[in-house]
């Protein structure tokens, strides 16, 4: 217990690392998301199969692979120091896989919300004269925001976890500081683990909470 | 009690001579395999030459020390060389009769206390935690953390401390790399191997990749143009071999036959087709503690 | 759904949507060339690269990597199966005493990333667990937990009226449990299943931090030795997203055939392939 007292800055350093990841990931990922989810749905059959293929490829590829193959991507193609905000590059080459990734998983939510609005709307919504933008934008994807809060809640639990695996490309975050208070103490490992333990129920619960309180004031009446 | 050491010795003098003549250039020394040696019944020694076959605990994973080609039969390394003259002393070849046992750092200890390796060569630090479990023989090599940088930086980069707020690479979880956050104040890069960290250190991403000398000795050895190894090793880590605790006799004939290679030049010649690569200077043999 | 948005196209507007096909592939086609155009200069595609990959050992080292693979996601699918369904029926009990440590085990096993509890295994007891012990026992943990939330979802999707009658004649809990729910819970979560092995494929790649021989390890041992790290790795992407995609397929192919047989009232969702944790919908990542 006093271990994890007496290293909180070291341990605050680390979910600060996870907390950036999680934040910039989930936007970046959201955005590449639903872009990718309405190429799927429109009209243009390349834009389908662009849609199709991201998605067959980045769902079904371990995070392991995606990040390693960030951090050696990047580089190759001339970009080695690309830190933010006084966050280092490795920071920028974990956030571009881990978004890669979501992103995959975002657009099948997003899809699949989509899908489970009632024919009718779209109906409607064609034939007041809307154009497949307009029909999108006014009527289905408010209406499909609702269906899609549950899905995308596990998606951002699942990439509040997945931020541990940058600690293998060279992001200092909370599973690494765990693994070095760890190697440290050798004695404490049960308590320096139910700590950072605890650290990610927090997250995941406070994620939970904002996104069903999102869900409840966005409850459109159906 | 002594095994006999004569065959041996004049064995390998004789081969130290014709090596020195035709140049190895592949990747290990000729290591001379003893035939006709007889130890006392009931030894650890007796029991391994009877049965013509032993199972060495290396590393895999560590270019120059241990490391395996992807799919091939045996790794290749110091560790393994230093492996080879052990079982050549007791008339094992590496024909196929030595069985290499993929080891990591910390299944070491538990290996020769389950019995399932007769020795551990694979970069084992000794240290005195580790003799209250296992028997450690050696050093048969002493290095240090040091660190290995770009050839334009190795002027600029001369130690630990010019490393102060740079980014320093290793793997998760090592020492080397809590040692210098803690002591000299650097920014951790953890990856998951460390040729991961000799590729962003190429890339320019990091300033410094950091571990046993050893270790980086081998990556240097493959870039020797772009990479080196620079600074005075401000760790001290003492190579050992690891065998069942309170074996005395298995410890007296390890010892005494990695000190006949030492003697002989075999441990040099293997230092040369290993970690020599690098092109550095091969180091003189280290002091071997007695055994206790 | 999708097919509704837009009116079939006159003259026009397919002249248009071919016209935004065409450049859309374009677009698309002079990125990746340019990608890899890039990647060849900087000498990721030299044929130095290939002479070395086409070493018999090689494809040896990718066999082992991929058996290992497989047989660590194969023992962990089978430990969770077994393990959820234990961690399932606590969490259905009447009795609280079974049902809140389950709760709470549930939670906190889904709430924890996975890396953590492999590196917790491994190296906090001390070394009783070899590496392939600790990644299927975390395996085993997390998946477990999660596929108790699928059976749990599972035997709640079974028809009131199945339950009704097995009490109706008379059954305790255990057997309305065992002899009809539980079977009848199976077919519909099978697809869910499935779905999860996906999941633990994938999960096995984690497996490198305490440096288990898997696909993953290989692959960058091989990456090492070839001293190229991209296509190394990019072969083994396409291996997983080969096994992955043709489980998903399995699993959306189940779910229809359960749904046309009109089995229970989950069938037919599309929700099978998504990955997605048909108690909170998302991504049981």
């Amino acid at each position: 217990m006093d271990t994890l007292v007496e290293n909180r800055a070291e341990i605050w350093e680390g979910f600060r690392l996870t907390l950036w990841m999680l934040l910039v990931s989930g936007i970046l990922a959201t955005v590449l998301g639903t872009v990718l989810a309405s190429f799927r749905v429109s009209p243009v059959g390349s834009l389908r199969a662009i849609g199709t293929s991201y998605v067959n490829v980045f769902r079904n590829t371990p995070l392991v692979i995606i990040l390693v193959l960030s951090a050696a991507f990047w580089p190759t193609v001339g970009l080695n120091s690309i830190g933010v905000l006084g966050y280092s590059t490795f920071v920028t080459f974990a956030v571009l896989g881990l978004s890669v990734y979501t992103a995959a998983f975002v657009c099948e939510a997003v899809r699949s919300g989509i899908n489970s609005v009632a024919t009718g709307q779209a109906e409607a919504a064609r034939s007041v004269g809307m154009t497949f933008t307009q029909s999108l934008r006014l009527v289905i994807l408010p209406q499909a925001l609702r269906a899609v809060i549950p899905p995308l809640t596990s998606i951002y639990i699942a990439l509040a976890k997945n931020t541990s695996v940058a600690a293998i490309v060279g992001v200092p975050e909370a599973a690494y500081v765990m693994r070095r208070l760890s190697n440290k103490f050798t004695s404490d490992v049960y308590a320096i683990f139910l700590g950072i333990a605890l650290g990610y129920v927090i997250i995941v619960l406070v994620l939970s909470g904002l996104l069903q309180l999102a869900e409840r004031r966005l409850a459109v009446a159906r | 009690m002594r095994f006999m050491r004569t065959k041996a010795a004049l064995g390998a003098t004789a081969l130290g001579l014709s090596l020195a003549a035709c140049g190895s250039d592949s990747n290990s020394a000729d290591v001379e395999v003893a035939e006709d040696v007889s130890f006392d019944a009931g030894t650890t020694m007796a029991d391994l030459s009877d049965a013509g076959t032993m199972r060495i605990g290396v590393k895999v994973d560590q270019p120059g020390i241990g490391f395996q080609e992807p799919g091939e039969d045996t790794p290749t390394g110091f560790d393994i060389e230093i492996g080879r003259i052990i079982a050549g002393g007791l008339g094992i070849d590496d024909d196929g009769s030595i069985e290499w046992v993929e080891t990591v750092s910390d299944n070491r200890e538990p290996f020769l206390e389950q019995d399932k390796v007769d020795i551990v060569v694979a970069s084992y630090s000794i240290t005195d935690e580790r003799r209250q479990i296992v028997g450690q023989a050696g050093p048969y090599y002493v290095t240090g953390q040091q660190l290995l940088v770009r050839e334009d930086d190795k002027e600029s980069i001369t130690g630990p401390e010019d490393l102060e707020g740079k980014n320093v690479c290793s793997v998760t979880g090592s020492t080397s790399l809590e040692r210098m956050v803690d002591e000299y104040g650097s920014k951790p890069v953890p990856f998951a191997t460390y040729s991961e960290c000799v590729d962003q250190l190429t890339n320019e991403s990091v300033d410094a990749v950091t571990t046993d000398g050893a270790i980086l000795l081998g990556y240097a050895a493959e870039e020797p143009d772009e990479l080196e190894v620079v600074g005075e090793a401000f760790s001290e880590e003492r190579y050992g071999v690891g065998y069942s605790k309170d074996d005395t006799e298995f410890c007296q004939y390890i010892t005494d036959t990695i000190q006949a290679a030492m003697d002989d030049g075999t441990w040099a010649e293997a230092f040369e087709a290993t970690l020599g690569e690098s092109g550095v200077d091969t180091p003189e043999p280290p002091e071997m503690d007695p055994c206790e | 759904m999708s097919a509704v948005l837009f009116d079939v196209p006159g003259p026009q507007a397919q002249r248009r949507a071919r016209i935004g096909a065409a450049v859309a592939a374009v677009l698309a086609t002079v990125l990746v060339g340019l990608v890899l155009w890039k990647l060849a200069a900087e000498g990721e595609f030299e044929s130095e690269l290939w002479e070395d990959l086409r070493q018999p050992n090689i494809a040896r080292a990718i066999g082992q990597g991929l058996t290992s693979t497989l047989s660590a996601a194969a023992s962990a699918i089978v430990l969770s199966v077994a393990f959820g369904a234990v961690l399932a029926v606590a969490r259905l009990s009447d009795h609280r005493v079974f049902r809140i440590p389950a709760v709470i085990v549930i939670e906190f096993f889904r709430a924890v990333p996975l890396l953590l509890l492999i590196m917790f295994v491994f190296f906090g007891f001390s070394n009783l667990f070899s590496d392939y012990w600790s990644l299927v026992l975390a395996l085993m943990l997390y998946n477990g937990s999660v596929l108790a939330e699928v059976f749990r979802a599972g035997v709640n999707a079974v028809p009131r009226g199945q339950s009704e009658a097995a009490y109706a004649i008379g059954m305790r809990k255990s057997q309305v449990m065992g002899s009809v729910l539980l079977p009848q819970a199976v077919t519909i979560m099978l697809p869910a299943i499935i779905s999860q092995c996906v999941v633990v494929l994938k999960d096995t790649a984690l497996g490198v931090i305490i440096a288990y021989g898997d696909l993953v390890f290989q692959a960058n041992l091989i990456a090492e030795s070839v001293n190229h790290t991209i296509v190394p790795l990019a072969l083994a992407a396409l291996i997983f997203i080969v096994i992955n995609y043709s489980l998903s397929r399995l699993a959306t192919w189940l779910e229809r055939r359960f749904a046309e047989r009109g089995r229970g009232g989950a069938g037919g969702t599309g929700t099978a392939d998504l990955q997605l944790d048909p108690v909170r919908g998302g991504a049981g990542d």
